[in-house]
């Protein structure tokens, strides 16, 4: 009880060596766990990837299409249970700056197939009636302001010109991980214009998402698929949802791996700096940790004073950077809403910042600690006076 | 050898030096000498005589390289690190020059500090240290930080700290050498009354002359060696 008393006088005895300290930390706790965040976010697409989906594309490349002759094929295999497809629009909305994702769907069995896209019954009805209606994300609605029934005009990148569309649903995500800045509408519409433009490109989508009966069954069902048209004009390739995602996230692996190693950069910078001030900390009291030997009290004592001092100080400035980060990361979130759609403190990011802040706290004691253990009483007691 | 009745540290040919890099230093040479138990004794000599080492290997606080030192029924010269630390935790009290006090701890804490390497429960080591507060005039300061006191009432609080598990041996290694003329009388006048009136066996280095006076015996080092028999304080 004394030594608590002790290792907790003592890690605050001098107040402005310990604040600034447990600022450091802080301000890393808070760096790492933006950046840990900023990682998440990025695969936060695989993670809400559902193990009861398949994506099945053109084996050569995402960018070819498949014939929308595929879905009955497909539906008909066992354990497939609904069929859905799509393209990626690639609109701009007034200029570039204002990316969102947008893709035309058959909406009635994507909706059906992606019930974490939660969408008003009536409004569900609307868009079905409306060939030209679309759905949008609450967050992406709420960032143009866009209302039910109004007029959105978008700029084809790929398929070409000035395309309407009207506001007849927004989808709320089921939980806060979910996307809610994106923009659906109808694949029929889509293929009704490009028809009248280049029939030849017509009747194609850009990949199938297919519901299966159970998740153990995924293998099997994928590889049906891709038997079913093997040796046809447009082989296929089928994966887990969370396999495709996985594809498009290492398209960008090595940013990832960029900010994985900062992050770690900022926790060996802290280390560095918490290390150096349990260094002087444990030199200053070479005379304390001398006078506490001569009393009796041994090496675990000893141990329990500077690795103590060091956690409390380590979980000080831990303890406040998570708190800060909350706030930080929404408004990170905020102005990187167009990049990170979903910008969420996840518990493991808080479980690393915790593990990272006991890794410095320990690393950080352990010279100062076998150097106060090692240090003989009598010359210990020399350097008071 | 057998050890006398009232002998409480027995000496035998110790030797000591230190080892700066290659360089080995003697310090004591082939010393030799009893305490009797109630002692009070002072170990004089000029700086760099040996007289704080010695007190130190009687203390417990540094080994011996040559000889065996018996304090009580325990040979502390054959004890690991382990096992002198719990025998100085039980045997030995100790007053320093510059008091060593914890900084953190209020007056009552570092009397109390010790007594945590004991058995006794909380309200028993309170009571314990606040008599030994008491005792050396000091009740009314059981809350003030090291900080908060001057020179003499630090080094009453260090007595304090010392005698609070009631240890058979007192070490004091110049206990007044941090302290204007006035406090030092006052400190040494508790010392005495420890020996005088508790009995304790008083060990005390000091090169200050009117220290070593309220000695009942005096010793001198130099260079290392023990140059003459116990001489009776002339007070």
């Amino acid at each position: 009880m004394m030594l608590l008393k002790i290792l907790f006088r003592n890690a605050f005895h001098n107040k402005l060596r310990s604040s600034l300290t447990i600022l450091g930390i802080a301000v890393a706790i808070l760096a790492f766990g933006l950046l840990r965040t900023v990682i998440s976010s990025w695969y936060s697409g695989v993670e809400a990837a559902s193990t009861t989906r398949l994506v099945t594309r053109n084996a050569i490349s995402i960018i070819f299409p498949l014939p929308i002759s595929y879905q009955e094929k497909i539906r008909q295999i066992a354990g497939v249970k609904i069929v859905s497809y799509g393209n990626w629009f690639g609109g701009v909305y007034i200029e570039e700056k204002n990316f969102f994702p947008n893709f035309c769907v058959e909406p009635k069995t994507y909706f059906q197939l992606y019930p974490e896209f939660v969408l008003d019954p009536l409004q569900q009805k609307a868009l079905l009636a409306d060939r030209k209606g679309f759905v949008a994300g609450r967050k992406l609605a709420e960032r143009f302001g866009w209302k039910i029934g109004d007029t959105v005009i978008l700029k084809g990148t790929i398929y070409l010109g000035n395309w309407d569309f009207v506001l007849r649903g927004i989808y709320h995500g089921r939980d806060e991980t979910i996307d809610e800045t994106q923009f659906f509408f109808h694949w029929t519409y889509l293929n009704e214009v490009i028809k009248k433009r280049s029939p030849n490109w017509a009747d194609k989508v850009g990949f199938y998402m297919i519901g299966i009966s159970r998740p153990d069954i995924a293998p099997d069902v994928a590889l049906a698929i891709d038997n079913a048209f093997k040796n046809s004009l447009a082989e296929t390739l089928t994966e887990t949802e969370k396999a495709f995602n996985q594809g498009f996230i290492a398209m960008s692996g090595a940013i990832v791996t960029a900010i994985q190693m900062v992050s770690f950069v900022v926790i060996f910078i802290i280390m560095a700096v918490v290390a150096n001030t349990m260094a002087m900390t444990t030199r200053e009291r070479t005379g304390d940790y001398s006078i506490i030997k001569t009393l009796g009290f041994g090496a675990k004592d000893i141990t329990i004073l500077i690795f103590g001092e060091s956690l409390i100080i380590t979980a000080t400035g831990c303890i406040i950077g998570i708190i800060l980060t909350f706030p930080a990361a929404k408004a990170f979130g905020h102005s990187l809403a167009n990049y990170f759609p979903v910008f969420l403190v996840s518990a493991e990011t808080i479980y690393y910042d915790i593990a990272a802040a006991f890794l410095i706290a320990v690393l950080a004691a352990i010279i100062p600690t076998r150097h106060a253990i090692r240090i003989r009483i009598a010359d210990g007691l020399r350097r008071i006076g | 050898m057998t050890q006398q009745n009232n002998t409480i540290v027995e000496i035998r040919n110790v030797y000591k030096s230190y080892h700066r890099e290659s360089l080995i230093v003697p310090v004591l040479h082939d010393i030799t000498f009893d305490i009797a138990e109630g002692e009070f004794l002072a170990l004089m000599g000029p700086s760099g005589s040996g007289k704080t080492t010695l007190l130190n290997l009687i203390a417990g606080i540094d080994k011996i390289d040559k000889g065996t030192i018996r304090v009580g029924d325990v040979d502390i010269s054959t004890l690991s690190e382990t096992e002198l630390a719990h025998w100085r935790a039980n045997s030995v009290g100790f007053i320093f020059q510059f008091y060593n006090l914890i900084p953190v701890l209020k007056a009552i804490e570092n009397v109390e500090l010790p007594l945590h390497l004991t058995s006794l429960p909380t309200k028993e080591r309170r009571s314990h240290a606040e008599m030994a507060l008491n005792l050396v005039g000091l009740s009314h300061r059981m809350d003030h930080y090291p900080g908060e006191m001057s020179g003499g009432e630090q080094q009453r609080v260090a007595i304090a700290r010392a005698i609070v598990t009631d240890p058979t041996i007192l070490v004091a290694d110049e206990p007044t050498g941090d302290l204007d003329r006035v406090s030092a009388e006052e400190i040494l006048s508790m010392i005495e009354r420890l020996n005088t009136e508790m009995g304790k066996t008083i060990i005390m280095v000091t090169h200050d002359p009117r220290a070593a006076q309220r000695a009942k015996i005096l010793r001198h080092l130099d260079k290392g060696y023990l140059n003459d028999d116990a001489s009776q304080n002339p007070l």
